[in-house]
């Protein structure tokens, strides 16, 4: 693991070096010599250079790598080695903002109106208390959706993502009916996409873009863990609602708080939506007991479309 | 020369046989009804144009109701392909003599409507250029790699069943005064065909062995199509009857279409000295059965759980029994099988009028059935519908859904239609040589 991170950094040192000089190779001009006038900024920067040469360049000439180097479809179907992911909704803590479903939508470029990531308004017994239950996709490790897929586009990673890949789905939209927590949306029209983002490749840990004519889901933000970072909902959220981590690691984070994540679901109760269909989902949710918020303050922000629902 | 009898006291001789059952050209009715599929199927060609230019969008199927009238239309192409199998087969295998004249109407409901099946299934795909997929990277565990399996199978199993007995009377057909154009098809369909003993023999040999394969797999088809939905979680779909439910269904409503075709064709081509009011009298009786056992299977379906009302089946049944489905629910089951057993089993109800109508009861009923089935299940998922749109939470199909889902029934009848033009709809070959044996 070491190993690989060490060249991961070098792999990036080069590329940003190799791009500032495409930026300026032009004929026998030094790869350094502008084209055009670059505002030197007067900030030096230390570089390796492919000679091993440590060398030291303005940070003008530097262009940004919008990402880590892209992965092969291969790579995006085995997952990350030796992580195993998992989330822990705690539903004491949600009012109903919908910072999770906003932050998704936007990074994803979802099409207006569809959302990954739903809040439903809940109340188990006719005298229970109701509550607000966000719902991502819940990466069973018994996923009914894999299990019927005919052509291998949604499946389970050994990390335990359960992705799509948008190249391959046919649309035939089994998955969608063989889903019990009706996680899965549908690109019914071409997506409403900026220019760039419907030109990009098409990767299976960012889903982005997303096809017409194809399934589409919450898919854990794998990029975003790549990249160290946490996914989309769950930096949004600003009640900590979300806790993301691996299962190995026995980890799970909200960004502001770290718990170990067996001592959590002990102590707090913690389940699994249900757990009788025998889905088993990476999902777990803390029930909303000695709640931070009434569930009355989270109606305001109740979807527009919900009220003319009966 | 021979005489033959068939039923009633007329005797008929072979080469009056042959003369009555050669396919004629079109009348003016003809003319009219082929001219109207045609138009219908071209209004379908076109909404799939719309679909194939602006995507599923154009349908109202959307993120809840994902499965619509296509898929319902599916299940009923596929249930009423499936009388093919019980006329020919299974009444062969179990001699049933009677039924000759009867297997080519019910063979060709078969092909077509299978062929319309796997079409409207392409239809409902996303992306109906990534087929090959299904080839390139298919996964044995689908249901759906199962459904393509069979009904491929099923489809090339019922095309032969429908070209091997085909073969003696291509050779009478060759010799026939029919044009050019479709003497050179016969021709080349049947010209090895001489007739020798040998040949027949062969040819009886093949249609035995294709008659026994093909009980297992029609039984596979529509079993496999259960499972499309029984293998999910969903109420009203995760059940254990669902096999045996929509396999009695599926003989139920192909015996249904074999007798309106029986009535029509006998009226159009004044065939009632070979499809006889003893053949309306028999397929009666056994519409009647295929009613009540549809019936029984029906009652344990929806009897079991209403019963026990578990929370996520009392919303589907509620919507079933006294909600927003109910008429058409009551429709299905009091048209489409109640009715039709109070005529059917007097000895009136099973005349020829009174079966057509019949059998256009239990046709509709059981294409408003498949409705039923697809549709209501997915308006009540586990979860609440939060976060979508208002026409998510609603499903009636577009223009374009109508348009094609009518398109692909017309697109099956026309099928039919020009198959009687072409091929003569009651084998000449089997009934001449019945004849014979009865002397």
């Amino acid at each position: 693991m070491e190993n690989k991170k060490t060249s991961r950094r070098e792999f990036l040192a080069a590329t940003i070096l190799a791009s500032a000089g495409m930026a300026g190779c032009d004929g026998e001009n030094s790869p350094f010599t502008p084209e055009t006038e670059v505002a030197l900024t007067g900030e030096k920067v230390k570089l390796l250079s492919v000679k091993g040469e440590v060398i030291e360049v303005d940070r003008a000439f530097l262009k940004p790598v919008p990402d880590l180097p892209r992965l092969t479809n291969s790579e995006e179907r085995k997952g990350i080695p030796g992580k195993k992911f998992v989330m822990v909704i705690d539903l004491a803590r949600c009012k109903n903002l919908k910072k999770c479903q906003q932050a998704c939508n936007h990074m994803h470029y979802l099409h207006p109106g569809q959302s990954w990531i739903k809040v439903h308004s809940m109340q188990d017994g006719e005298h229970t208390a109701p509550y607000w239950q966000p719902t991502t996709c819940m990466h069973c490790d018994e996923p009914p959706c894999v299990k019927v897929c005919p052509v291998d586009a949604t499946f389970k990673r050994q990390d335990g993502i359960v992705a799509i890949d948008s190249n391959r789905c046919i649309g035939c939209r089994f998955c969608m009916a063989a889903c019990p927590y009706s996680t899965r949306v549908f690109n019914w029209e071409t997506p409403a996409l900026p220019e760039e983002v419907a030109k990009q490749h098409y990767s299976i840990e960012t889903s982005v873009p997303q096809k017409r004519g194809t399934v589409g889901k919450c898919d854990f933000c794998p990029d975003m863990v790549r990249k160290g970072e946490l996914p989309h909902c769950v930096s949004a959220c600003p009640n900590g609602v979300f806790m993301f981590g691996d299962m190995n690691e026995d980890t799970v984070t909200n960004g502001a708080d770290t718990f170990r994540f067996s001592e959590l679901i002990k102590d707090k109760a913690g389940y699994r939506l249900m757990e009788d269909l025998g889905t088993k989902p990476s999902v777990y949710y803390l029930p909303p007991v000695n709640r931070n918020f009434p569930f009355e303050s989270g109606l305001e922000n109740q979807n527009l479309n919900d009220h003319d629902h009966h | 020369m021979t005489t033959i009898n068939i039923a009633d006291t007329t005797p008929v001789p072979a080469e009056q046989i042959a003369k009555d059952l050669l396919p004629q050209k079109f009348g003016r009715r003809g003319m009219i009804w082929t001219s109207v599929l045609i138009l219908l199927f071209l209004t379908g060609i076109i909404a799939y144009f719309r679909q194939l230019r602006q995507g599923l969008v154009v349908t109202s199927m959307r993120d809840y109701v994902s499965w619509g009238i296509y898929i319902s239309n599916f299940v009923f192409f596929v249930a009423i392909s499936l009388v093919g199998s019980l006329i020919t087969a299974v009444f062969r295998l179990a001699n049933v003599k009677w039924a000759t004249p009867l297997t080519r109407i019910a063979e060709i409901i078969a092909v077509s409507a299978i062929v319309f099946a796997a079409l409207i299934i392409i239809v409902d795909m996303g992306r109906p250029e990534r087929m090959l997929n299904l080839f390139i990277y298919g996964r044995i565990q689908s249901p759906i790699m199962w459904d393509v399996i069979v009904i491929s199978t099923y489809f090339v199993i019922s095309l032969l069943l429908l070209y091997l007995p085909l073969l003696p009377d291509l050779r009478i057909l060759i010799n026939s005064k029919a044009p050019q154009w479709l003497k050179r098809l016969y021709r080349f369909q049947g010209s090895f065909w001489k007739g020798t003993a040998e040949q027949f023999k062969i040819s009886e040999r093949s249609i035995t062995i294709l008659c026994i394969a093909i009980i297992p797999v029609a039984f596979s088809i529509h079993t496999v199509t259960s499972w499309l939905f029984a293998t999910t979680y969903r109420p009203g779909w995760d059940s254990t009857n669902f096999g045996a439910y929509f396999i009695s269904g599926a003989f139920l409503v192909g015996s249904g279409a074999v007798v309106v075709a029986m009535y029509v064709f006998r009226k159009y081509y004044h065939l009632e000295k070979y499809i006889t009011e003893m053949h309306f009298e028999k397929m009666g009786r056994v519409v009647v059965l295929l009613c009540l056992l549809y019936l029984y299977f029906n009652i344990n379906e929806y009897m079991v759980p209403a019963f026990k009302m578990k929370k996520p089946e009392e919303a589907h049944l509620g919507g079933l029994f006294t909600g927003e489905f109910a008429p058409m629910f009551w429709f299905a089951i009091v048209v489409g099988m109640i009715i039709p057993i109070i005529i059917l089993l007097f000895k009136k109800g099973r005349k020829p009028l009174p079966m057509f109508i019949t059998g256009i009861m239990i046709v509709v009923g059981a294409w408003f059935k498949r409705y039923l089935i697809v549709t209501p299940t997915l308006l009540h998922p586990f979860l609440p519908m939060s976060d979508v749109p208002a026409a998510y939470r609603h499903y009636f199909p577009s223009w374009e859904e109508w348009a094609i889902t009518i398109g692909s029934l017309a697109g099956a009848l026309l099928v039919m239609t020009f198959f009687v033009r072409i091929y003569p709809i009651i084998p000449i070959q089997e009934t001449i040589s019945e004849s014979h044996e009865e002397e």
